[in-house]
């Protein structure tokens, strides 16, 4: 019993990173049909600047940890509107350009990153209490966990707040439907564009610190590490949909930590789900028929 | 005669590498319901569409005597150009508040002409424009367009596959319109281009083949089967 509730609650914190990671990438798909492969540099800046703020100011404070978060969340949101400004913006419409240039600019941010900070991980520090555990029903459970599961959860309600109740979501809401209609209402809908893109990159900015947490280093390669499963994730949810990149999340990584626990292999689990919904349901479990 | 409201010089318009309007000219009045004529896939659509930008275009186009061939199709309806897609193109999971709402670009839009013009929107405005039936649907998409002040109206296809009570709310609608804005209108149904239309632009294949008064061709069956392929309604009667 506390085995299974051990892998619950991991897999759920698991979750909560794939959603931070897979909101975003869901979001910029379904309103520019834009894959983002440079989704995980947004996360993997966000940990290192999250990092550097520990580093500096005292990494066992939890004002500082707080800190770490709004400037890891800042830093990703900034990094993803100057991609989406300066590189995106002029390929709309251009699938196999956008793919090279994400791509690229994947490749090349993790080149700098490790001429950065070295290629090797590095260990991290945070408040006492998240290096501790929670007894929930006879299982230990590390207190990270519990954080990233928080965070996800009011990421999740703040976007959806933010999609139903300001214009801004409206037109994005509108804009994942039917892009030129939008424009045909008088809505430059490019200011959309570029806000989706920091919202996804806040989200992945936020991932990346609370990665670091649970992973209990950051890397390089953090991103690119969380990235194929977000994808992955995305896909199953079905591209666009927040619910669907939510539910999505939770299933694969839940999936995956108790494959990986009783027979070793949580990865080829995943990769079977998602062949299995991509025969049975092609646009994923709350995607829109094509 | 005064300037007319919309002049488009030679028009042409790419989709996918195909050349979907060859060569269009002709202006809109300032006042009244100018009707655009042809048969199926001659590229009436595309020609609104180009005059929009939401299709790559050569050519002229002025609107009140202002270029807008070269403005993106945001900058062009701000302009003052509603526009009313063929099927409707409501954004079917958002509410029909959503959907006007989404659609208010002045400062004071006119909600209650809008809700004196489809009382039944606003008994419906929580419901999703998706589940609302095609009449309803082309209610939404006429008031997204008639909620700002417009200069220039384009409604392609508005009665089309909608039963003929509908026909007649819609027409009713239309006239409405004409009487704040010029309209440029897209319309098969020749009951209702004879209740509204004073000019006619006739397309075929891409190319503007006949212009004028409106009365004086419907007057003229021979001519309506000629440009058109249709009999007119006495005809058929
Ligand atoms: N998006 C598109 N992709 C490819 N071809 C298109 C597209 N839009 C229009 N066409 C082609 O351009 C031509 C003109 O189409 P258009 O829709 O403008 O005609 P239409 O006069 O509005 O027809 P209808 O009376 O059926 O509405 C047609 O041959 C059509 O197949
Ligand atoms: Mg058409």
């Amino acid at each position: 019993m506390s085995t299974i509730v051990l892998l619950l609650i991991t897999g759920l914190g698991l979750g909560a990173l794939y959603f931070l990671v897979a909101s975003g990438l869901s979001l910029i798909y379904g309103l520019m049909g834009v894959l983002n492969f440079a989704h995980g540099s947004f996360l993997t800046l966000g940990a290192f600047a999250g990092w550097e703020v520990a580093r500096r100011l005292g990494a066992d404070s939890w004002g500082v940890f707080g800190l770490a978060l709004v400037v890891g969340a800042a830093v990703g949101a900034a990094f993803a509107a100057l991609t989406e400004l300066l590189l995106v913006r002029r390929l709309y419409e251009r699938h196999i350009e956008q793919v090279l240039v994400t791509v690229g600019l994947a490749l090349a941010t993790v080149a700098l990153f490790e001429g950065t900070w070295g290629s090797d991980p590095e260990f991290i520090e945070g408040p006492a209490w998240l290096r501790g555990t929670t007894d929930v029903a006879g299982a230990p459970v590390p207190n990270d966990r519990f954080l990233a599961i928080g965070a996800a959860v009011l990421v999740l309600i703040g976007i959806v707040l933010f999609l139903r109740y300001t214009r801004f979501g409206l037109i994005i809401r509108a804009g994942v439907e039917n892009r030129a209609m939008v424009t045909a209402l008088g809505i430059d809908v490019r200011k959309a564009f570029t806000l989706v893109f920091a919202v996804g990159g806040a989200a992945a900015g936020l991932g990346g610190v609370l990665a670091s947490q649970y992973f209990g280093y950051v890397s390089p390669h953090l991103g690119a590490q969380l990235l194929i499963f977000a994808f992955i994730v995305t896909v199953i949810g079905g591209l666009g949909s927040l619910t669907g990149a939510a539910v999505a999340a939770v299933l694969v990584a839940v999936l995956q930590q108790f494959a990986n626990y009783y027979w070793g292999y949580g990865d080829l689990v995943v990769v079977l789900l998602l062949a299995l919904v991509l025969l049975v349901r092609p646009s994923g479990l709350l995607g829109r028929r094509a | 005669m005064t300037e007319p409201i919309l002049r488009v010089t030679n028009l042409r318009a790419t989709v996918a590498g195909q050349q979907v309007v060859e060569d269009v000219t002709f202006d809109v009045p300032a006042t009244g319901v100018t009707a655009v004529l042809g048969r199926n896939g001659v590229g009436k659509t595309s020609t609104l569409k180009a005059l929009l930008g939401l299709y790559a275009r050569t050519g002229e186009v002025t609107l009140a005597g202002e270029r807008i061939d070269r403005l993106s199709t945001d900058r062009i309806v701000r302009r003052g150009v509603g526009y009313v897609p063929e099927d409707r193109e409501v954004f079917a999971g958002l509410t029909v508040a959503e959907n006007l709402r989404l659609a208010e670009r002045d400062a004071a839009p006119r909600r209650e002409l809008v809700a004196d013009l489809f009382p039944d929107l606003v008994r419906r405005s929580a419901q999703r424009a998706g589940t609302l039936s095609g009449g309803q649907q082309q209610m939404v998409s006429l008031a997204r367009a008639l909620l700002n002040d417009n200069r220039l109206l384009l409604v392609d296809e508005p009665t089309k596959g909608l039963a003929p009570k509908i026909v007649g709310q819609v027409a009713t609608a239309l006239a409405e319109a004409a009487a704040t804005a010029p309209v440029l209108l897209v319309e098969q149904n020749l009951e209702v281009i004879e209740r509204l239309a004073t000019t006619v632009v006739v397309i075929d294949a891409g190319r503007v083949v006949h212009t004028g008064d409106a009365a004086e061709l419907l007057d003229d069956p021979d001519r309506i089967q000629r440009l058109l392929g249709v009999h007119t309604s006495e005809n058929a009667a």
